[in-house]
């Protein structure tokens, strides 16, 4: 499988394929399908500094080629993530990458100070999430903000420094060099895009927040512009997501620009996505005589 | 492995009343595992989602599980387009099913429209469990026309049929009758699945006789096996209110448990 191997930031991956931030919990319930250890990586459930309840349901509709979600970061809070989870998850031979989330920058250290002495692998920073009223998505869409976040972040710990971006905004690349300008290790892309859906006999939206973040298929096309357009304008190492759900999509987004890919909203249909994405990629790289799958990224040749 | 997701070859597809469809599904590693109260997420062609199906009836001889499900939109609609003999892909079973205390000896079971079909499998699992049990249903339905399984419940128990307009059985809510039955005596339990509203007044009427009353809730699902938290409704314990996940926690809860 070393053909499949990755380096992101230092962190050596079995393979490019990440299990997506809100998607697969704290790996538990998906571990009762497969050994986690297939996996490259698993970005943890959103993490903030004290428990939060989440929105009010109904928090999922489905849209054509796609879902929205306003789940509102419902999670344990960091405390309980170290204590219930961790010890577990380092047992299960993957890399782990604990996915953070405040409503201020000091929230944002004080999770990655706590996080820095555990044994997760890599630190994520969620500033687009769409579905939170403080915070969330504000930080991800004003390229100072961003760079705060990161700054604050970055002096907290030692471990690598995700910066997950929002695509809700009108030039991605601005937040993309704001966030490297301040140590980012590495960038991920895209968060869900903000989205509505209502139902015509009620007259009234289908999610209880009115809003929601859009994820899977229907949105793979501006995850892969967007990764094109992130990789052409900053250096670091990017982790592309948004709607891939077979190999041959994980291939786009290599290609694209992303050296490694988060597959989320794919499971809700089919568990095996991630594993099924990896045993593609391992084919499709044996069959196309690659060294190793990183020759893929960026490989794009634009018109 | 907790939780089977394959193909599995469907036996029938049917449709029972207008837009209410009975599938029965060869599926022995589900079926094995499966109990009353428990759901199926079904793959529904190329949708992101699967939808969340109650199991009716549980044949662990045969391997098979049986669901009825309503037409509502456009998952169910692609559901009852199956054919028999043809390919299902299922997830399950999923949630915690039916947990009926042991020395519970007269169970009520109160379904209302698409809420009857779990409850039927529940029914006839409590009676064989014991033969000193007694078991009797009251069911509601909006009108004649949307009564279901009414002949599969009056062959293992007493069974109350009401319809919202009166145009079948008894005219009204299913609360008078339970009210009708408890009068009579002998119910330690009543398990009830439907609407809302049906759920809450039958918490109500549970709670103002002193008897547990088990509800199984409804929501909109993502994930099915506990990961995203988007199915959740509110409940309360030791007074603190919390989300809890309806496919994992639940989907049957103790009704003195849920904030309606």
């Amino acid at each position: 499988m070393s053909r499949l191997s990755v380096n992101i930031a230092g962190v050596e991956l079995k393979n490019p394929v990440i299990t997506a931030s809100g998607t697969y919990g704290f790996g538990r319930e998906y571990s009762e399908f497969y050994p986690l250890s297939r996996l490259g990586g698993i970005s943890l459930k959103g993490t903030t500094a004290a428990p939060r309840m989440g929105n009010e349901p109904p928090r999922i509709a489905e849209t054509p080629s796609g879902i929205l979600n306003s789940i509102g970061l419902q999670n344990p809070g960091v405390d309980a993530l170290i204590s219930d989870e961790l010890d577990w998850l380092s047992k299960q031979d993957t890399v782990i990458i604990a996915n953070i989330a405040g409503s201020s920058v000091d929230d944002y250290s004080a999770v990655a100070e706590k996080l820095d002495k555990t044994c997760v692998d890599m630190i994520e920073v969620n500033i687009s999430c769409p579905n939170v009223k403080k915070g969330g998505m504000a930080f991800g869409t004003d390229p100072a903000v961003a760079a705060a976040v990161t700054k604050a972040v970055r002096r907290s710990t030692s471990k690598p420094v995700i910066m997950k971006l929002s695509p809700n905004v009108t030039d991605i690349t601005e937040i993309a060099r704001a966030v490297e300008s301040e140590g980012a290790d590495a960038v991920s892309l895209i968060n869900t895009i903000t989205g509505m859906r209502i139902d015509i006999n009620t007259r009234r939206p289908i999610l209880k927040n009115n809003t929601g973040g859009m994820s899977g298929g229907a949105v793979f096309p501006v995850a892969v512009r967007m990764v094109n357009e992130v990789y052409r304008s900053i250096q670091l190492p990017i982790i592309g997501m948004g709607g891939i759900s077979t190999w041959q999509m994980a291939v786009e987004m290599l290609l694209a620009g992303a050296s490694a890919v988060q597959v989320g909203t794919a499971m809700f249909s089919d568990a095996y996505a991630p594993l099924k994405i990896i045993d593609g990629l391992e084919e499709y790289a044996s069959r196309a005589g690659l060294e190793n799958i990183s020759e893929l990224t960026g490989a794009v040749k634009l018109w | 492995m907790k939780f089977i997701q394959d193909d599995f070859k469907i036996l029938y597809n049917r449709e029972i009343q207008n837009g209410f469809f009975d599938i029965l599904v060869d599926c022995p590693s589900i079926a094995e595992r499966a109990r009353p109260g428990q759901f199926i997420n079904v793959l529904c062609g190329e949708k992101p989602l699967r939808r969340p199906i109650s199991i009716c009836e549980i044949d662990k001889s045969a391997g098979s599980i049986r669901m009825v499900y309503q037409v509502r939109g456009e998952g169910t609609e692609w559901m009852s387009g199956l054919c028999d003999g043809g390919t299902i892909n299922l997830l399950g079973p999923l949630g915690n099913g039916f947990n009926i205390p042991a020395k519970s000896r007269g169970m009520a079971v109160v379904g209302g429209g698409i809420g009857t079909p779990p409850l039927l499998g529940a029914a006839k699992q409590y009676l064989a469990d014991n033969s000193e049990r007694s078991c009797t249903a009251v069911l509601g339905f909006r009108s004649a026309a949307a009564v279901i399984l009414e002949d599969d419940y009056r062959a293992v128990c007493d069974t109350v049929v009401t319809t919202d307009d009166g145009s079948y059985g008894r005219h009204g809510l299913v609360t008078l009758p339970l009210e009708e039955q408890i009068a009579q005596g002998g119910i330690d339990v009543i398990i009830a699945c439907g609407p809302t509203p049906m759920l809450k007044a039958v918490a109500e009427v549970g709670a103002a006789h002193g008897i547990t009353t088990f509800v199984s809730m409804e929501q909109r699902m993502g994930c099915g096996v506990g990961a995203c938290l988007a199915c959740v409704c509110k409940t309360r314990l030791a007074g603190e209110e919390m989300y809890s996940k309806v496919c994992t926690h639940g989907p049957v809860f103790n009704a003195s448990r849920v904030v309606w």
